[in-house]
C-alpha cells in the first residue's frame, strides 16, 4: 500500500512533473530527457528511476536504446484521487434527493 | 447512476467547490439541511444538536456498528437565510484539523428543481489536500482490510 503514497510523493516534485509532461507527448531516451534540464544527468536518472518504480513511467527497449513512456493507466489513477471524495458527497446527495422526493409534510 | 455532483479543487487554492442540482423544489432541498431527523438519514450520522438559525450551533456524532463513537463534529452558524443561504463552521473534535468554513448557497432553478453550491474553505492548501484525500485513503484501507480478511481465510 506504500506504492500509492509514493506516487503522490513522486508527482510532488517539480522536476518529476516536468519530466512527465515532457514524456507525455512522445517516448524519449534518458539522454533526450536530460538534455531538456540544466540538472546533472545522474539527478535526472534518479528522477526517472523513481517515476519508473512507482509505475508512472514505463521503459521500452528499442534496439540498444531504452525509451521512457507515460503509463497512461497509472496516470489516470492518480488524476482520479478526487473521485472517492466526489463519490462520498454524491452518495449523500442521492440519498437526500430520494428522501425528500418521498417527503410528506406532517400537517 | 448519473454523475450529478461536481467537485472543483483548483491546484494551490485552499478551498473546494461542491456543486449539485436536485430534482427538488428549493424549499425541500433546504429543509433537508434544517430538520435534524432528515439530516440524520442522508448524512448517516446522529444529530445531537441542530439549531437552524442565525447564531445557532450544531453537533453531530457517528458511531460504528458496535456503538463506539468514531467521529464527532460541531460548528456554529453565523448566517442563516431560509431557502437561500447557510454559513457554518465545521470542526472535527479530538483531531488536529483546524476548523473549516462552509458556505452553502441554495438556488431555485424552476418550480421543481434547485441547485446547491457548497464552498468549503480550509486553513491551508495542505489541509485542503489532506481532507480531499481522506476518502481516498479510507478506500485504500478498506481494500487493504478486505485483502487481509481474504488472506486470513487462506490460513
Amino acid at each position: 500500500m506504500n506504492l500509492r503514497r509514493d506516487v503522490f510523493q513522486a508527482i510532488a516534485d517539480p522536476t518529476r512533473r516536468a519530466i512527465l509532461i515532457l514524456v507525455a507527448s512522445q517516448s524519449m531516451t534518458a539522454g533526450a530527457i536530460a538534455s531538456n534540464f540544466d540538472t546533472a544527468r545522474p539527478t535526472v536518472s534518479k528522477h526517472l528511476q523513481i517515476l519508473t518504480e512507482c509505475e508512472l513511467l514505463q521503459q521500452q527497449q528499442n534496439g540498444r536504446e531504452v525509451y521512457y513512456q507515460i503509463n497512461a493507466k497509472k496516470m489516470k489513477e492518480v488524476a482520479d484521487f478526487i473521485e472517492p471524495f466526489r463519490n462520498m458527497w454524491d452518495d449523500r446527495f442521492n440519498k437526500l434527493e430520494a428522501i425528500m422526493k418521498n417527503y410528506k409534510p406532517e400537517k | 447512476m448519473e454523475r450529478k455532483t461536481k467537485v472543483d479543487a483548483e491546484n494551490g487554492k485552499q478551498e473546494i467547490l461542491i456543486t449539485r442540482e436536485f430534482d427538488l423544489p428549493v424549499e425541500l432541498l433546504f429543509k433537508a439541511f434544517v430538520e435534524p431527523e432528515i439530516v440524520e438519514q442522508w448524512m448517516g450520522t446522529k444529530v445531537l444538536k441542530l439549531e437552524s438559525k442565525k447564531h445557532g450551533s450544531y453537533q453531530f456524532e457517528t458511531s460504528d456498528p458496535k456503538g463506539n463513537v468514531v467521529f464527532r463534529a460541531n460548528g456554529t452558524i453565523p448566517e442563516f437565510i431560509p431557502n437561500q443561504k447557510i454559513t457554518r463552521t465545521f470542526e472535527m473534535e479530538n483531531t488536529p484539523f483546524a476548523v473549516q468554513l462552509e458556505f452553502l448557497e441554495f438556488e431555485k432553478l424552476s418550480e421543481d428543481t434547485s441547485k446547491l453550491v457548497m464552498q468549503i474553505v480550509y486553513k491551508s492548501v495542505e489541509l485542503r489536500d489532506q481532507m480531499l484525500k481522506m476518502p481516498f485513503a479510507h478506500g485504500l484501507n478498506m481494500a487493504h482490510n478486505r485483502l487481509q480478511e481474504v488472506v486470513n481465510q487462506l490460513k
